[in-house]
């Protein structure tokens, strides 16, 4: 077990320094830097900015090196200071503006992982039971509909429906007077408040496709000859689901956990931005308009090596239920 | 074997009928995948030609018409005796008193009639030829029917949500064949080879699968110069969503090779000295094409969910193309969707193909192995 863990979390460097690569190189793909639209910007209210400005500006930016002198000053300063460079945009350290946005969007994905489990694990297991019923019809055509609405339209309709039948405005994860406020017993229960809407708005479409796969796992398992001795023995039918035919289906549901984080993280990138949430994603946005690249650039590693890590988690979760995989 | 009671077809039928005819068969039981069948099949017939199912313009502007909302369609008309044909009233706008509300009430003093396959405004069928034949035509072009209402500049929803369909579904096509194309040579690579190609190829699919999809791609996305010409923007597009799309069929593909390298009738080939590329084409592509083609429908509408969130975002097609993420686009602010709840129906248009895309996908997966039942 130790074996495989160590195994799996070598793995993890090669693909960390891939992930890193991968952003720097997005980030530096526009045409042009941040200087060429701060220039635009200025332009644009009749300022004029002479070469020597421009030029001094991207000195100070370290812009003019090669691609990979600038990646390499990058990552060594993330790994030895975990200093992410500068925003230009903000004018201060990206370290100081990413890391309460990352913090928020991680509570919100593991929020919506939680949600999604406890409504797709029942669902899943009664559907399979009562199989052609009328609640299986429900939940099957519950999870076709989840399936189709993409995630912001969802949030936009309920949106609209707080607004116009409640006349209340859920958009946010704090109320005003909390926004600035520091950590508190009241912030977190004003953070509660709030995020149950975000969460439901991402659990649903993922609920829709667990419910899928927990209703198949337990088909495939219900017909089988233990669970009709398990039976014939006399256990009551709530005990024998729960001990035996569930718990081997359970092992391909932790396995979706792989794909499920990267999904929710990136579902919930654009549910936050319609719902202006105080996550990652609208700065994020805003950052790869401007071309912050610093900023866009430490908020695509950070979520991709949170996806990474989540992958990671489901792997060792499935090797600690199924011993056949860690034997491999 | 074929379990025959269950395609319910006389057995001598069965016994000869192609492996094509049993998918068919086995697909037509399911209902609600044969209705999402002819859903598809209709969608896909408005997308190729939009402008004979539109019925205004759908650049035209009118600052007269800014948010109209949605009118009626009649066909019984009792005014002047009993009359029966598809027509509507236009609607008169009066301001509350008190409140200055607009309301807008029809005026059932003037009957405009429908005309099916009337003439309207031209249009391109496909790029070939020019016409003005639409299926519905109103009679009078000087007060419009907005059958979805009007948008911000006066624009006729239905007629853009119509328009859109032709970017929004093809964008899923072709995005997939593009995936599709990448997923096949480096699935098939991986599982026809193994060993260390396979070993490889297995983790970058594994790195690619693990990636956080929508703000890779809006990175991508945001790298693409604004001001280029719609066609390239809708290449580039569906270039960037393909990039990350191919992995999912790629180990489809790789799993089908990998059970069937050892299955007899690839052995038996093999024994008889047939060269390889007839063995990966010729033997094992079609046993499992019709997975593929289950595969491949179910990631059409995972495309098109994708294309509507980055043109919703802004990151994706940009206006004045119109596709229905940029019709959504539209929605954005709750204002403007609280004036006018109708700008949602593009967003209805979305839900309904994508529901039945993946309806359509789910029953062709049911049916993909009609020996395995």
């Amino acid at each position: 077990m130790l074996k495989f863990i160590a195994k799996r979390l070598l793995w993890m460097i090669p693909s960390l320094f891939a992930v890193s690569f991968l952003a720097f190189v997005l980030i530096q793909l526009p045409p042009g830097d941040y200087v060429t639209t701060y220039i635009a910007t200025l332009a644009a209210s009749n300022e004029i900015v002479d070469q020597n400005t421009a030029a001094s500006l991207r000195e100070r930016f370290g812009l003019g090196d090669p691609l990979m002198i600038q990646y390499f000053k990058w990552i060594w300063g993330i790994l030895s200071r975990g200093d992410f460079g500068i925003s230009f945009e903000w004018q201060q350290p990206v370290s100081g503006l990413i890391w309460e946005r990352m913090a928020l969007t991680l509570v919100l994905a593991v929020a919506s992982l939680i949600a999604t489990w406890a409504i797709a694990l029942p669902i899943g297991v009664y559907s399979a039971v009562r199989k052609y019923s009328i609640g299986d019809y429900m939940f099957t055509a519950f999870s076709f509909f989840g399936l189709s609405v993409p995630s912001f339209l969802l949030a936009l309709v309920l949106m609209y429906v707080a607004a116009v039948q409640f006349g209340q405005n859920v958009g946010g994860l704090f109320s005003p007077e909390y926004e600035t406020a520091s950590w508190s017993i009241a912030k977190m229960f004003d953070l509660m408040t709030h995020l149950w809407l975000p969460v439901i708005i991402l659990a649903v479409s993922s609920t829709a496709s667990l419910i899928r796969v927990m209703r198949a796992n337990m088909l495939d398992e219900l017909p089988k000859p233990y669970v009709t001795t398990a039976r014939a023995k006399g256990l009551s039918e709530f005990r024998l689901l729960i001990k035996y035919p569930m718990r081997i289906a359970l092992n391909p549901f932790i396995s979706t956990i792989a794909w499920l984080l990267p999904n929710l993280i990136s579902g919930s990138v654009v549910v936050a931005i319609v719902l202006n949430l105080p996550t990652a994603a609208p700065l994020l946005l805003q950052a790869l308009m401007a071309q912050d690249m610093y900023l866009a650039g430490a908020f695509v590693l950070l979520i991709c090596a949170l996806t990474l890590i989540g992958s990671l988690i489901s792997d060792i979760l499935l090797a600690l239920v199924d011993p056949r995989i860690r034997l491999e | 074997m074929v379990d025959i009671s269950a395609v319910n077809i006389q057995p001598d039928r069965a016994a000869v009928a192609s492996q094509w005819q049993l998918i068919w068969w086995a697909f037509k039981r399911h209902r609600l995948a044969m209705i999402a069948l002819f859903v598809t099949i209709a969608m896909y017939i408005v997308a190729l030609v939009p402008g004979f199912f539109a019925i205004n313009d759908p650049v035209l502007q009118n600052a007269r018409t800014t948010f109209h909302p949605p009118q009626r369609v009649h066909l019984i008309d009792t005014t002047n005796g009993l009359s029966i044909g598809l027509h509507y009233y236009p609607l008169k706008l009066t301001r509350d008193p008190q409140t200055l509300a607009t309301i807008y009430t029809e005026d059932t003093s003037r009957k405009i009639p429908i005309r099916l396959f009337g003439r309207g405004y031209e249009y391109s069928v496909l790029g070939l030829f020019d016409t003005n034949i639409h299926l519905i035509a109103t009679t009078d072009p000087s007060r419009p029917l907005f059958l979805f209402g009007a948008d911000r500049l006066g624009r006729d929803v239905y007629s853009r949500v119509v328009q859109g369909a032709q970017i929004s579904l093809s964008i899923g096509l072709v995005g997939v064949f593009i995936s599709l194309l990448l997923g096949v040579v480096l699935g098939g690579i991986s599982g026809y080879y193994g060993g260390r190609i396979d070993f490889v190829l297995q983790r970058v699919i594994d790195f690619v699968l693990s990636l956080p999809t929508i703000p890779i791609w809006l990175a991508m996305a945001a790298a693409l110069p604004q001001g280029w010409p719609a066609t390239v923007q809708y290449m580039m597009i569906t270039i960037i969503l393909s990039l990350t799309g191919w992995a999912q069929l790629a180990r489809v593909v790789r799993g089908r090779f990998l059970s069937l390298r050892t299955e007899e009738f690839v052995a038996a080939a093999r024994l008889d000295g047939v060269s390889e590329g007839r063995i990966i084409f010729r033997h094992m592509l079609p046993s499992f094409s019709s997975h593929i083609i289950a595969s491949v429908t179910l990631a059409v509408p995972a495309m098109i969910l994708a294309e509507t969130s980055l043109s919703f975002l802004g990151l994706g097609l940009q206006p004045p193309t119109i596709s229905w993420g940029v019709l959504l686009r539209e929605a954005q602010n709750i204002r403007s969707i609280a004036t006018a709840p109708w700008l949602f129906m593009s967003g209805a248009a979305v839900v309904i193909a994508v529901m039945a895309l993946n309806l359509l996908g789910d029953g062709l997966r049911d049916a993909a192995d009609p020996y395995n039942k």
